[in-house]
């Protein structure tokens, strides 16, 4: 399962980051790593972007970006 | 204290031997740098930029002989945006000018642990010594998280100082730590670099005889500051690197990865002993975000909210833009009555001080209440933690014009003024949405914009229906058309010049904060004391040309044609009462005349043809031009064209000795700012006697003003921020035929319509 197909309140362990260029670089410093818990918080009025939490704090990115991180199944 | 009395002996010679030391404070957004750099230094930074770019450098006396930089907020040392690469340059000592610094002090929030210490890690091993400042330590607590300072320092070895930047907290023992740890050995990373990586690190590290760090970081940020600085050095370095970078991927081993999980696995293990974590129930801010993001009502406070604003800005100001109003009037009285009697009465000299620069200034100065409470409200909702809010409600829609919720931000100041507004594009990592944000900014309605919207609005729109507020709805309304413009410029722009993939959204949602009172201050004083230096330097040279090219060539031809016929009249035998109206008749005339012949009159007539379909007289046309190098002028222009110039044709009655009687009579009404010129306005007519400013007309002069880029010093930003011409070049024109356009249709319409 992917982060982006995650409703309010689910989430997970991550697995995988997918990208190795800059997007993957910022969302794994922002603490996206793998083995991280994460779970999405809750979702935008206009339906993107996805609030979510990870390393203990909160973070928002669009559901497209969510995409890449695939969670443990 | 210890180092003043250890310089005081021989100061001097201390002085010119030692060179001033230098403390950087770096740290994540969000965690109180900016406070905790008022608590060190007090109330003296020095603000001014980097040699060749346009970051802010912030520097402040921290003790004798040490200064404190304050360095731009980042999450990590990878830096991709100017703002970052600022900052690991500083570090690095690879700006001209800029040695490196003797001493870091890390700024970390305490309840966000994990991620601040990752820029922390990062830090410790640029070989500087190190000081962590554990900030926010009340907050953490109220939230449940303990943090032992004294193991994690241990852990992490460097001193660690747990702060309340807020309160001034532990700001006095972060200052005897940083005068401890001054000079003395950097800390020794504790944590093992994946083996890989520390292979390609150390091969570079000794194939080009750099420091490890900058080695690293090199290798790491592909594109990033330290790049620069190694390329720089080395002629080799990139082919090296390439090489390294390629060996690495072809080992599945990409170098940002191992990185930043080599930090976060090292960090996890270390602060479990020093953490305690006790969540206690929902977070406030959890609770207060279910409302303020919520679908609905979300979104309902976020609209009420931005109206309530600007309304209040209308209404709030008003009392103190009415003090500063009668306090020019009261000058301009007492500037008369010292002329009186004396041989200038009546000359240049008055006009160009009473009607040039005291109106002048003075209708300008005029709108700093309006600024700051704009100000204030940008800054308080900021410093709460809901303009991150108001980018997440709102990224959705800035995609639709391509561009993403980091925008926002910028957008918003440009309300204030797109001069700030421009350079916090800064933190858009992305050249391209950067460039678009940039491009559009000025197109939201700057504060400059509320002496024209205000003066019209005020004046020609009908108080009557809705009690009064429809004046402050066309107000609003102004706002909407930027950015409903804005949109669409947006969308072209990154369509065509500014073609690209669309960039991540990737934001942090800090906690929502009491706001400190003193910061809310600072930025309400910083925003007033440059509007007031523009009035009082800019604005008042601008002033003083227009009423030079308002009152010159003043010919003499002129001068001598008018004592004549004055010298012929006072010769005939007519009653007193009429030899008297007569003579007022002719000083109209007169004043008519050599307004008509000045330079600008001239050329308000030579465009008269290009602003008719706007419906315009030359006059407008006048303030229009006079107003390119700032938008506020065009009051300031309005008032001295219509202070020294009689209406042609049927207006006459208006006339008089003109501004104190006017303002007089306003005083007794107590109606707002400028009211002797909104009265001009209304009665100044065509030669024909149809009122010049009929509703459709103000409308479309708004129109005008919401769209042109008639503001010099954002055109000398966009060239700066940019980093060329063409761009300022490029927003001028586009903003200009818009802002035609614009009028054009508004005017046309709107007579159709309302006739």
């Amino acid at each position: 399962m992917r982060l982006s197909e995650c409703r309010p309140g689910q989430g997970g362990k991550i697995a995988r980051v997918e990208g190795d260029g800059l997007l993957g670089q910022r969302l794994m410093e922002m603490g996206l790593i793998e083995g991280a818990e994460v779970k999405v918080v809750r979702v935008a009025p206009l339906g993107d972007p996805l609030e979510i939490e990870v390393q203990n704090y909160q973070l928002s990115l669009r559901k497209a970006e969510a995409e890449r991180v695939e969670l443990e199944p | 204290m210890s180092t003043a009395e250890q310089a005081t002996p021989s100061r001097e010679s201390a002085r010119s031997a030692q060179r001033v030391r230098r403390v950087a404070i770096i740290g994540n957004p969000n965690t109180g740098k900016s406070t905790l750099f008022n608590a060190l230094t007090g109330l003296n930074a020095r603000v001014g930029n980097y040699p060749g770019v346009t970051v802010e450098k912030k520097t402040g006396a921290l003790a004798p002989g040490l200064e404190l930089l304050d360095l731009p907020g980042t999450y990590s040392l990878a830096a991709h945006s100017p703002d970052e690469m600022v900052a690991v340059n500083v570090l690095l000592g690879g700006l001209d000018g800029e040695p490196r610094p003797d001493l870091v002090i890390v700024i970390a929030d305490a309840s966000n642990l994990q991620r601040n210490l990752f820029l922390a890690t990062q830090v410790l091993e640029t070989g500087l010594p190190v000081v962590l400042a554990l900030n926010m330590v009340d907050a953490a607590k109220q939230a449940g998280i303990t943090v032992d300072a004294e193991k994690l320092g241990a852990a992490l070895g460097v001193p660690v100082i747990p702060t309340v930047a807020s309160s001034g907290e532990g700001v006095q023992k972060l200052r005897d730590a940083i005068q401890v740890y001054l000079g003395t050995a950097p800390p020794q990373p504790k944590w093992t670099w994946p083996e890989p990586l520390a292979r390609e690190i150390g091969a570079l590290t000794q194939a080009l005889s750099v420091d490890r760090f900058l080695a690293a970081r090199a290798l790491i940020d592909e594109g990033g500051a330290a790049e620069d600085v190694l390329c720089k050095k080395h002629d080799a370095a990139r082919a090296a690197l390439a090489q390294a970078r390629a060996r690495l991927k072809a080992a599945g081993q990409p170098p940002a990865k191992l990185e930043i999980q080599m930090r976060y696995a090292w960090i996890a293990q270390a602060i479990g002993p020093c953490m305690d974590r006790h969540p206690t129930g929902a977070r406030l801010t959890d609770r207060l975000d279910h409302v303020l993001t919520h679908r609905l009502l979300g979104t309902l406070i976020f609209v009420a909210l931005m109206t309530l604003v600007f309304v209040t800005i209308f209404v709030a100001a008003e009392p103190f833009m009415d003090q500063i109003e009668a306090g020019f009037t009261w000058l301009g009285k007492r500037a008369a009555a010292a002329f009186a009697g004396t041989s200038l009465e009546g000359g240049t000299l008055q006009s160009l001080v009473v009607k040039g620069v005291i109106a002048g200034v003075g209708g300008v100065l005029v709108f700093l209440p309006q600024i700051a409470f704009l100000f204030c409200f940008i800054a308080l909702l900021e410093d709460c933690g809901y303009m991150a809010r108001a980018a997440f409600l709102m990224d959705r829609v800035l995609r639709f014009c391509g561009l993403s919720g980091h925008s926002f931000i910028p957008m918003m100041s440009s309300f204030a003024c797109a001069i700030p507004g421009i350079m916090a594009t800064r933190t858009i990592s992305n050249p391209r949405d950067r460039l678009t944000t940039m491009l559009i900014a000025p197109l939201m309605s700057c504060s400059a914009r509320i002496p024209v919207y205000g003066i019209l609005c005020d004046t020609f729109v009908p108080h009557e229906p809705l009690h009064g507020f429809l004046p402050a709805l066309v107000f609003a309304a102004m706002y909407f058309v930027g950015i409903l413009t804005a949109i669409p410029v947006a969308l072209i722009l990154k369509k065509t010049l500014l073609k690209g993939p669309t960039p991540p959204f990737v934001m942090e949602l800090p906690p929502y904060r009491m706001p400190l009172l003193g910061s809310v201050w600072r930025r309400v004083w910083d925003a007033s004391k440059a509007f007031t230096v523009r009035a009082g330097t800019v604005i008042f040279a601008i002033t003083v040309v227009l009423w030079a090219l308002l009152y010159f060539p003043h010919s003499k031809e002129i001068a001598v044609k008018y004592e004549d016929q004055r010298a012929f009249l006072r010769a005939e035998d007519l009653p007193e009462e009429e030899t008297k109206a007569r003579l007022a008749e002719l000083d109209k005339q007169e004043a008519g005349a050599h307004l008509r012949n000045s330079v600008l009159g001239r050329a308000g007539h030579c465009i008269e043809p290009a602003v008719k379909p706007l419906g315009w007289d030359w006059r407008i046309g006048v303030a229009a031009l006079a107003s390119f190098p700032a938008r506020e002028v065009v009051v300031s222009t309005l008032r001295i064209i219509y202070d020294l110039g009689p209406e042609e044709g049927g207006g006459a009655e208006e006339e008089g000795d003109g501004a104190n009687e006017a303002a007089a009579d306003g005083a007794a009404e107590a109606p707002p700012e400028n009211a002797d010129l909104a009265e001009k306005l209304q009665a100044s007519t065509w030669p024909d006697g149809r009122k010049v400013y009929t509703l459709p007309v103000a409308l479309g002069l708004m129109v005008f003003f919401a769209l042109c880029a008639q503001c010099a010093a954002t055109l000398v930003t966009i060239k700066k921020e940019s980093g060329s011409w063409k761009w300022a070049v490029f927003t001028f024109v586009y903003m200009t035929a818009l802002a035609y356009a614009g009028a054009l249709l508004t005017y046309q319409v709107g007579t159709a319509l309302l006739g």
